[in-house]
């Protein structure tokens, strides 16, 4: 990745491309769908990327790269195929894609950057949004809970996924890694925390996921042939998280949220923490 | 060789010779047998592809795409609303300028679910810089498709092939096929924009309007190109292997007053009308139109014609008969026949032709002249 692109400042999934990109090393290419990446390269005939980026339809970016996956290995080249993927084009439109692929057992790393809405087109809800939420498309806060995709995901039973965040860019570098030495496909759902979106200042993208993590709503684990490891950063916040108010409160998308819509986004952590601990324990 | 095969068969035979690399399909009636045949050809070995059986049309047209844009040979095959599924992923495939080849079999639109020949599927494709080739015989199936791949990779062209063919009406009938040893009748492919990490670049990104629209003409410019690389390439074949094809095939036209347009197995039967016509001693003849994209410049000067129509745009006309009217700056009587595959006979053929008005649309079967 070169220096200037077109991101918004403070923005969380540039930053995790940096270190995705660092980790992947020359020989990758990025499979991006519609989202936030296909504006952050620039504008045509410059491009802020230093791999080759293949922009395909919103839907199809699962599919382009399971062609493309099987054109390289068919032609005796290791190239890491990875789709960079918003969560709008995964959780979503993309979702038939991206099964079919991890179905197919497609050699290819796909990554998810969550920033919990259409961002590109100026923040309507997308299946990421969670509970309580403002945005564009639900003015008074979503209904509705956040898409559980890493259990959709799981039931594909990949060799290797994992959950990170730009706040950690050491852990989200080393999955990486990791996830590229699987034969087949591997996950990686990263949250990335978005300024203008979330509405909170520009400067506090890594605090924000820091405080995510610490407040139980985004647990970093990684799953190898289904047996699950909790990163210890989130076992101390299963065990003892900070108070949820703490992470919601900086952020504008969650002012005037109501004491039930916070009780049940409580629980939905509880039961997220309970159901991975009682995972971890099985073992 | 000499066998026996069907339409859908003839196409698998000839994507076996070509040997793509990567294969993506999705099931479809009446497409099937061609899925079913490639898949039993790469289990044996027959054929070195990697298939890639994909969960639905659009995401056989994006792994195309994704795989063609390494550098590598390409195929699909579909059918009516396989192909509408795929139609965003149509467009993307011109404008990233990729030789994908696709065999569709030609199949109505529901509902209700009607899974039998019109041409309204691949009609519905014609804006998007396809070009199109619709056949007529099981031979010319196979023909054509052996075709495709060159033109479609022909380093002055690099636009996607769609070889059309009539659902069941060809797709599942029997007819003899000589397939031939095909040399280097098709070139390797060679991509100049293909992917390669150790010249990084983006592909598909931003574009702005100052540069968008020289991308579009760039498509029309190629398109237009096409029509040599088509004739050098049925020039080269017909040389190789003796069967002689061209935008048009023209039956008995020179001498007619009238001549009947169509498209696909319409034309063959057409033919047998204008014997029979011309027995009866009407100046009949028939002209069996190839290439939809590019479409060629027809030569009807001093003809009436009458034009049938496997498809309909609502609202405007037979689609096939409207663009002849506006290229021919003429009246043509327009019969809209044959859909959902409704039965068209030679003898209802010659009967359009006798009872002709010029100027006038006719629906076989449904009503009297609107």
């Amino acid at each position: 990745m070169l220096k200037c692109t077109s991101a918004c400042a403070g923005c969380s999934d540039s930053l995790a491309l940096r270190y995705v990109l660092k980790a992947a090393g020359p020989d990758t290419v990025l499979v991006v769908p519609a989202c936030c990446t296909s504006v952050i390269q620039g504008i045509y005939p410059k491009t802020a990327f230093n791999i080759p980026v293949y922009n395909i339809a919103f839907g199809a970016a699962a599919a382009c790269a399971s062609g493309m996956s099987n054109a390289f290995r068919a032609s005796g080249k290791k190239t890491n195929v990875i789709v960079y993927a918003g969560d709008g084009g995964t959780l979503d439109i993309g979702i038939q894609a991206m099964s079919g692929a991890f179905e197919r057992g497609t050699d290819f790393l796909y990554i998810c950057y969550d920033n919990e809405a259409y961002g590109n087109t100026g923040m309507q809800r997308s299946g990421g949004t969670p509970m309580g939420a403002r945005t564009t498309t639900t003015p008074t806060g979503k209904t509705d809970a956040k898409k559980d995709i890493d259990a959709i995901i799981a039931a594909h039973n990949p060799p290797y996924m994992a959950t990170a965040c730009a706040a950690y860019p050491h852990d989200l570098f080393k999955k990486v890694q990791k996830a590229l030495t699987f034969r087949g496909p591997s996950f990686i759902h990263v949250l990335a925390p978005c300024p203008p979106g979330w509405r909170y200042s520009t400067e506090k993208s890594v605090e924000m996921g820091k405080l995510a993590v610490k407040s139980g709503m985004w647990v970093l684990y990684e799953r190898e042939y289904g047996k699950l490891f909790i990163n210890p950063e989130s076992k101390v916040a299963m065990k003892k998280p900070i108070p949820l108010e703490e992470y919601l409160a900086p952020q504008g998308r969650f002012k005037g949220i109501d004491e039930k819509t916070l009780e049940m986004l409580r629980q939905n952590i509880a039961k997220t923490v309970k159901k991975l601990a009682a995972e971890e324990a099985e073992e | 060789m000499k066998k026996i095969a069907t339409g859908n068969k003839a196409v698998a035979e000839a994507v076996k010779q070509v040997q793509p690399v990567v294969i993506a399909a999705y099931p479809i009636t009446p497409q099937t047998e061609i899925v079913e045949q490639i898949a039993k050809f790469v289990s044996t070995g027959e054929l070195k592809s990697r298939y890639i059986p994909v969960e639905s049309e659009h995401s056989a047209m994006a792994a195309c795409i994704g795989a063609s844009v390494t550098g590598i040979r390409t195929f699909t095959a579909t059918s009516s609303h396989g192909l509408l599924y795929m139609h965003e992923m149509t467009n993307w495939a011109v404008g990233a300028r990729l030789p994908v080849v696709m065999a569709n079999v030609n199949r109505s639109i529901g509902p209700g679910w009607n899974i039998w020949a019109e041409h309204t599927d691949a009609m519905q494709e014609r804006d998007t810089g396809w070009l199109q080739v619709y056949v007529s015989t099981v031979q010319e199936a196979y023909d054509a498709t052996l075709m495709a791949f060159r033109i479609a990779e022909h380093n002055d062209l690099l636009l996607p092939v769609m070889v059309n063919l009539d659902g069941f009406i060809l797709s599942h009938i029997m007819q003899p096929l000589d397939t031939v040893e095909i040399g280097d009748f098709i070139p390797p492919m060679h991509l100049p924009h293909a992917i390669d990490p150790k010249n990084p670049a983006g592909y598909g990104g931003l574009t702005g309007p100052d540069q968008h629209f020289k991308f579009r003409w760039d498509i029309e410019r190629s398109m237009r190109d096409s029509v040599k690389i088509i004739e050098t390439t049925e020039e080269d074949f017909a040389k190789r292997f003796g069967r002689k094809y061209g935008f048009t095939e023209d039956y008995r036209c020179e001498d007619a007053d009238v001549v009947v347009v169509s498209m696909g197995t319409l034309g063959k039967e057409a033919e047998v009308a204008i014997d029979m016509l011309c027995k009866e001693g009407v100046k009949a003849g028939s002209m069996r139109l190839r290439w939809l994209r590019p479409f060629p410049k027809l030569d009807l000067k001093g003809k009436e014609v009458v034009v049938i129509d496997r498809d309909y745009s609502f609202g405007f006309g037979g689609i096939l008969a409207k663009s002849i009217q506006a290229q021919q700056k003429t009246d043509v009587y327009s019969v809209i026949a044959g859909l959902g595959g409704q039965e068209v006979t030679y003898e209802d053929i010659a009967d359009f032709i006798r009872k002709r008005r010029i100027g006038e649309e006719f629906w076989f079967g449904v009503s009297d002249h609107v």
